[in-house]
Order: C-alpha cells, then sequence, then structure tokens
C-alpha cells in the first residue's frame, strides 16, 4: 500500500474505535435535532418548514465534534513528526486525513439524515434534496474545518476556540446548503441555482483547506 | 529556551527603528486627526438633511467609514500576514496584532450606526441581509483572531498561525464588496466608487469624503499608537524572559 492509502486506513481505524467512532457524530447529531421540537414545539407544519435548516445546524455542530483532536493526538503521540517527516506532500497528507475524517463523521451524517429527517416531517423530495446537499456540502465543512484544526493543533483547550474560528467561515456553506435544501420543497429559485454554488464551495474548500492546513502545520512545527 | 530568548533578541532589536518614528509622528499625527475632525464635524454639520431621510441621513458620515476602515483593516493584516509568513518580518507581526482591534473597533462602529439607521429607515434595527450578514461575519473573524492572539502564549508562532487564519479570512472581503451586486439586498448598492461617478450629492458626498480622510487619520495614529505599545509589550517580556533565566 501507498503510504497516502496507509494513513486513510489507520485514521479511520484510529476513528472507529476510540470513542465509539461513527456512530457517536451521528448520536450527537441525533440529539441536537430531538432537543429542536422541545425548543419550538412539536408543530409539525413548522417544523417541516424549517427541518432542513435544523438538520444543517446539527450536521454543522455535528462535524466539529472529533476535529480538535484531527491534528492534536497525532502530535502528542509524536506520529505528526513522523508525517511531516515522510516523503508525501504534505497537502495530501492533509487531505487524506480530512478525507478519513469525512468517511468518519461525514458519511454518517449523510446516510443518518434521512432518517433524522422523518422526526421533522419532511416528506421524500425533501429528503432527497437533503441528502443530496449533505453529500456534497458536508466535505466542505471537514476541509473548512481541518484549518482551524491546524491552527490549534499546539494549543491545549483548542476545542472552543476552533468552534470560534471555523464557525464564521462555513456561512456560506450554510447558506447555500439550506438554500438549495429548501428551493427543492418550496422554491422560489430551482433547485440547481444554491446547489451549484454549494458544488463551487465544496470545490473550493477541498483546495484551500489542505494547502492552508499543510502551512499552518508547518508553521507550528517548527 | 535558549533559542526563545534568542528569538525574543531579534525581535527587540529589529523594530527599534520603528519605535524612533513612532514616538516622532504619533504627536503630529494625533493633531492633524484632531484639526481634520474638526473641520469634518463642521462639514457634516452644516450638510443638508437628506430630503427622504431626514436628518437620519447624517448617521452615514460615521458608518461609511467605518465599513471602509473595517475592511482597510482586515486588508492591512492580510499583507502583514504575507510580510509574517513569507519574510518573516518581526514588525509584519506587530502590525498584524496591532491592526485586529483597531479593525474590529471600526467594524462594529459600522454595525452600531447602521442598525441605528436601519430602525427608522427599514423599521428593524437588524436584517439578514447579504451585506449586513457578511461584515458581520468579518466582525466574528476579527473576534477570532484576536482570540487567538491572546490564547498563543509565544508571539512570534502567535502571529504565525493568526497570519493563516487572516489569509483564509481574506476571501471574506470581495464577498463583502459585491454582496450589493450578486445578491438583491435591502442595502443600498455601491453608490461612491462606482463606474460613473457617484451617485450621492455633493452637499452630502463632500462632508462624507472628509469624514472619511478624518477616520482614516485616526485609524493610523491608532494602529501606530499600538504598534508602539505592542513593541514596548515585546521588549517588557523579553526583560522579563532574561531576567528569568538569568536567576535560574
Amino acid at each position: 500500500m501507498t503510504p497516502l492509502a496507509t494513513l486513510l486506513v489507520r485514521d479511520m481505524r484510529i476513528a472507529m474505535r476510540v470513542g465509539g467512532g461513527a456512530l457517536m457524530g451521528v448520536l450527537f447529531f441525533l440529539v441536537v435535532v430531538t432537543l429542536v421540537p422541545f425548543a419550538l414545539g412539536p408543530d409539525l407544519a413548522l417544523l417541516k418548514r424549517i427541518g432542513p435548516a435544523i438538520l444543517w445546524l446539527a450536521a454543522l455542530l455535528a462535524s466539529l465534534l472529533a476535529l480538535d483532536r484531527l491534528f492534536a493526538a497525532d502530535h502528542e503521540d509524536g506520529s505528526l513528526d513522523l508525517i511531516l517527516m515522510g516523503r508525501a506532500p504534505l497537502e495530501l497528507v492533509v487531505a487524506v486525513k480530512g478525507l478519513a475524517h469525512w468517511f468518519t463523521t461525514g458519511l454518517p451524517l449523510v446516510i443518518a439524515a434521512p432518517l433524522v429527517g422523518l422526526f421533522l416531517n419532511l416528506d421524500v423530495p425533501a429528503e432527497a434534496a437533503l441528502v443530496l446537499t449533505f453529500l456534497v456540502g458536508t466535505p466542505a465543512l471537514t476541509f473548512i474545518g481541518l484549518i482551524g484544526a491546524a491552527i490549534a493543533v499546539t494549543l491545549r483547550r483548542g476545542g472552543l476556540l476552533l468552534a470560534v474560528l471555523v464557525l464564521p467561515l462555513t456561512v456560506p456553506v450554510l447558506i447555500f446548503g439550506v438554500a438549495a435544501a429548501n428551493a427543492a420543497v418550496v422554491g422560489p429559485v430551482p433547485f440547481g441555482n444554491p446547489f451549484v454554488v454549494l458544488c463551487a464551495l465544496t470545490l473550493g474548500s477541498l483546495i484551500v483547506g489542505p494547502f492552508a492546513a499543510a502551512a499552518a502545520l508547518r508553521q507550528e512545527m517548527e | 529556551m535558549k533559542k526563545e530568548i534568542a528569538m525574543a533578541i531579534v525581535d527587540f532589536a529589529s523594530p527599534s527603528r520603528f519605535l524612533k518614528f513612532a514616538d516622532r509622528a504619533i504627536p503630529w499625527l494625533g493633531g492633524v486627526t484632531v484639526l481634520a475632525f474638526a473641520f469634518a464635524i463642521n462639514q457634516a454639520m452644516i450638510a443638508p438633511d437628506d430630503y427622504q431621510q431626514g436628518a437620519t441621513v447624517k448617521i452615514m458620515f460615521l458608518h461609511v467609514p467605518g465599513a471602509w476602515l473595517g475592511m482597510l483593516g482586515w486588508a492591512l493584516m492580510t499583507l502583514a500576514a504575507l510580510g509574517t509568513l513569507v519574510w518573516r518580518h518581526p514588525l509584519a507581526d506587530v502590525t498584524a496584532k496591532a491592526a485586529a482591534p483597531v479593525g474590529a473597533a471600526f467594524t462594529l462602529m459600522c454595525l452600531v450606526t447602521g442598525s441605528l439607521w436601519g430602525r427608522p429607515m427599514w423599521g428593524a434595527y437588524w436584517v439578514w441581509d447579504a451585506r449586513l450578514t457578511s461584515v458581520l461575519v468579518l466582525f466574528l473573524l476579527y473576534l477570532g483572531v484576536i482570540a487567538l492572539w491572546r490564547t498563543v502564549e509565544d508571539p512570534s508562532r502567535a502571529a504565525r498561525a493568526a497570519a493563516i487564519l487572516t489569509l483564509v479570512g481574506a476571501l471574506d472581503l470581495p464577498i463583502i464588496k459585491f454582496s450589493v451586486d450578486w445578491w438583491n439586498t435591502l442595502h443600498q448598492p455601491a453608490s461612491v466608487f462606482r463606474l460613473g461617478g457617484p451617485t450621492i450629492d455633493r452637499s452630502i458626498l463632500i462632508p462624507l469624503l472628509v469624514m472619511a480622510l478624518a477616520f482614516t487619520l485616526l485609524f493610523v495614529t491608532l494602529l501606530v499608537a499600538a504598534m508602539r505599545n505592542e513593541i514596548l509589550r515585546r521588549r517588557v517580556r523579553t526583560l522579563r524572559l532574561m531576567q528569568a533565566s538569568a536567576a535560574s
């Protein structure tokens, strides 16, 4: 196996084994969504209208969950130094770690979204649109989060700071993700318009995220 | 420890030329700023009320300079971030750190005056409009950078982390600028710097530009003073480190 594939398998294995793994994010997602009807009241018409927004918000919070440990854990046990000394380009390494993180936190959310959407009275077209926006949008959340994770790598209490740094950067993804999901249900713009922008945001973050995170890691680890 | 002290001594030595310049420039800058404000406030007072907005149009004299300088602050931090990452210049670190609270203050001024104007004109203190939202995001980014500066103890390490965040956050600047063109917003489109000349009447445009000049001078004065303070703060830190290592 190439070093990058090895890293992918290793990171996914760690994520699956430590602390409940992929289920943890889904559980958090479910809990956040469950809280909303308690706060707003169980009005099914209202929940149906704001359902996509709630699910997107919950996904945004869930994607932050394991982020602060993404590089910090490797930094603490020394494997980050080995990775930095390795021959694989750091940008690719970071991207692979991001991919592993998405496989273990983002993808489970995509799979769980339709089930959780049932609680919010979403119908089939809304569910389909939501799954599609999740599939396209959650990688952007992970890859933007990489930047924060790399900046906070040496901080002892990086978790809260990470959220403060990353969340403002994810605003465009949230706007267009929710806009696309809503457009499929109520309009007035066709689903494609915001969805294409969401795709563009994801593609942009796939590039910007690894480069910025790798630069941050190089600066921090000197 | 030794390396840290050596780095601290480099910090100690290099910006001393700036310190000399700052000591001389600050009284002059302050004086010119006061004069400019005296003139600008006078101009703003005698400017006529708008036929639709009445006296509230004068809020613009604070709002627009706040917005420009809030964005200028981040642009300056972006340049400083390049200086930090590419040339490792300690003065770039100092500029970036000093500009953050100043820029945040001007952005806050823009948000507060904007919402005070919005209440009588739009009927709400806040609307979730693209321009307003992107400026709010800029303000949050400012606070994030300030928090990062305060979290990382070693100044040069903090500078590099903040520089990367600043570069990424700079993507928000074009969004703010073009938000009124890309989306159909409640906020009016660009009316000063546009092709075909400004759409504001001269009687209000001239006080606005004078006011913007005065606020820019204030921005520069505050920035230079904050940079001087930051350099002095680093010197104190260096002396403390040296004292501590001498004692041990």
